[in-house]
């Protein structure tokens, strides 16, 4: 579990994130949702500690991870695997390298042997086996994904965060990506964040969302009350969708006594 | 210019603090020794053969004295490739390739998150893509100016005995006049000090590349032009204290 108390976060003197406190459950699906600006990547760059919050806390499982050690940090960063927006594949490496490289430098003691079978385990579980051997620059943007995802599961990580992982993919794509990172949530019941504004992922894994308003958290809850929640904000942002509205109304005339 | 120069310092010892195996380093500074110094032999042969043919026929031109034996074209050729020329246009020329290429390369990386993407993982970046750039070069660049010096003197060599400006005996015996094993000492002293500077300057400015592609490149241009101007203040510098 991760625990976020009162985070803030400004940018000459312009305040981003204005004292976020959240909870991410283990086991779950937590998407962290807002719109473009509202804070979502700067929150998950501070969870992550790419950057440094100005004020408030956040907790692994019990440990403090702003401002303790940097062993202590380290400890809790080598449990984390980290999907990015646009994967961050190494160019100068394979799929296979790619994939086996934090295996290399994070658990010296696994044997070559060891860490090939691990690769290839990896590989096998986002469905790329036979494609260890390409380079980024020939696989598409669906397959870098899954290469990202097996790069971020292949040390055992207990915190899987996902930085927007539809964006540039076709609606098809980003729905087995989704899936994905749910069966390998629950499989290996690790604590997943996800940060997006992408309404299908929404109502196809949002197990925990949060919503995310010019740097305030508007709302907590699942994807079977998001629909129904009353804060005008939240409503604002999920009917701007087309496909949500006519689903919506789909779902009113359903209703709708004849 | 206070505050980048505080900055340099910061990245520099964050590059020495918390470094990742030795295995781990010395394979990635193996592999950069082959980029920046085997990748750099053939640009660095044809320049410094050139200058030394340039510089021989140049002072071949100049000497109208009959008084002025024929082997100080050879002698002047040694002390002005020995003491200035190899180490420090060498440095110059590695400047415009390795210094953009590292400059480049990390800036690319920071714009793509393979940067972020190493931090997650609680790998020190700075001391995994920049300690082996920085190792590399001090390993290779006094190398690249040996082979500099030597190719230097046989271009003046071969441009004086093809062109009749002087002899090659009398060549030879300028080369050999009144050697001072030091010089070679302080040239490869320069050539240190210079790839720490063209290495690291330029890692500093690719590695804190903020935006998109066009940035990366003003950071390898700003990366060249800086390491450029380290290189004359430093040779400067060690010309007044050294010799």
């Amino acid at each position: 579990m991760i625990e976020v108390h009162n985070v803030q976060k400004s940018f000459d003197g312009n305040q981003v994130l204005k004292g976020i406190t959240c909870t991410f459950e283990t086991g779950k699906c937590n998407l962290l949702l807002g719109g473009s600006g509202t804070g979502k990547s700067v929150l998950l760059q501070c969870i992550v500690g790419l950057m440094q919050p100005d004020l408030g806390s956040i907790t692994f499982d019990g440990t403090v991870f702003t401002n303790n050690k940097v062993q202590i940090r380290q400890e809790i960063r080598r449990k984390i695997g980290m999907l990015f927006q646009g994967s961050a594949l190494f160019d100068s490496m394979t799929v296979a390298q790619n994939v086996e490289f934090p295996l290399q430098m994070l658990t010296p003691e696994m044997s070559r042997e060891e860490r090939r079978d691990r690769v290839q385990f990896c590989l096998k579980r986002v469905g790329l086996e036979n494609a260890g051997d390409k380079m980024p620059s020939e696989i598409s943007g669906g397959m870098k994904k899954r290469v990202g995802i097996a790069r971020a599961i292949a040390p055992n990580c207990t915190y899987l965060f996902c930085d927007e992982p539809n964006s540039g993919l076709d609606p098809l794509t980003s729905i087995k990506i989704d899936e994905l990172i749910q069966e390998i949530t629950y499989e290996y019941d690790i604590t997943t964040v996800i940060v997006t504004h992408d309404m299908n992922s929404v109502v196809e894994i949002g197990d925990h969302i949060i919503f995310l308003y010019k740097g305030l958290k508007l709302w907590d809850g699942n994807k079977d009350e998001i629909l129904n929640a009353q804060v005008p904000e939240l409503k604002e942002f999920i009917f701007s969708s087309s496909l949500v509205r006519a689903a919506k109304r789909i779902d009113d005339e359903s209703h709708t006594p004849a | 210019m206070v505050k980048s120069f505080g900055r340099f310092l910061l990245f520099i010892q964050s590059m020495l603090t918390r470094k990742e195996r030795f295995a781990v380093l010395w394979k990635r500074t193996i592999d950069e020794c082959v980029t920046i110094g085997v990748n750099s032999i053939f640009i660095v042969s044809i320049v410094s053969a050139f200058i030394g043919a340039v510089t021989c026929v140049q002072i071949a031109y100049n000497l109208v004295n009959p008084l002025i034996p024929k082997s100080t074209i050879g002698f002047m050729v040694r002390e002005m490739t020995i003491l200035e020329l190899a180490p420090t246009i060498t440095s110059i020329v590695l400047a415009g390739k390795v210094g953009s290429s590292i400059a480049g390369g990390l800036g690319t990386m920071r714009i793509t998150e393979q940067v972020s993407a190493l931090e997650v993982m609680g790998i020190n970046s700075a001391s995994y893509l920049v300690l082996p750039r920085i190792t590399a070069s001090i390993l290779m660049f006094p190398l690249l100016v040996i082979l500099a010096m030597a190719l230097s003197i046989i271009g003046g060599y071969l441009a004086g005995s093809l062109t009749g400006a002087v002899s090659a005996q009398e060549y030879i015996e300028g080369i050999r006049t009144d050697f001072v094993p030091y010089n070679i000492v302080f040239a490869l002293i320069k050539s240190v000090v210079f790839a720490f500077l063209v290495s690291a300057i330029s890692s500093f400015k690719g590695f804190f590349t903020d935006g998109g592609a066009l940035e990366v490149g003003n950071a390898s241009t700003t990366a060249v032009n800086n390491s450029i101007i380290a290189i004359l203040v430093a040779d400067f510098a060690l010309a007044a204290l050294l010799l």
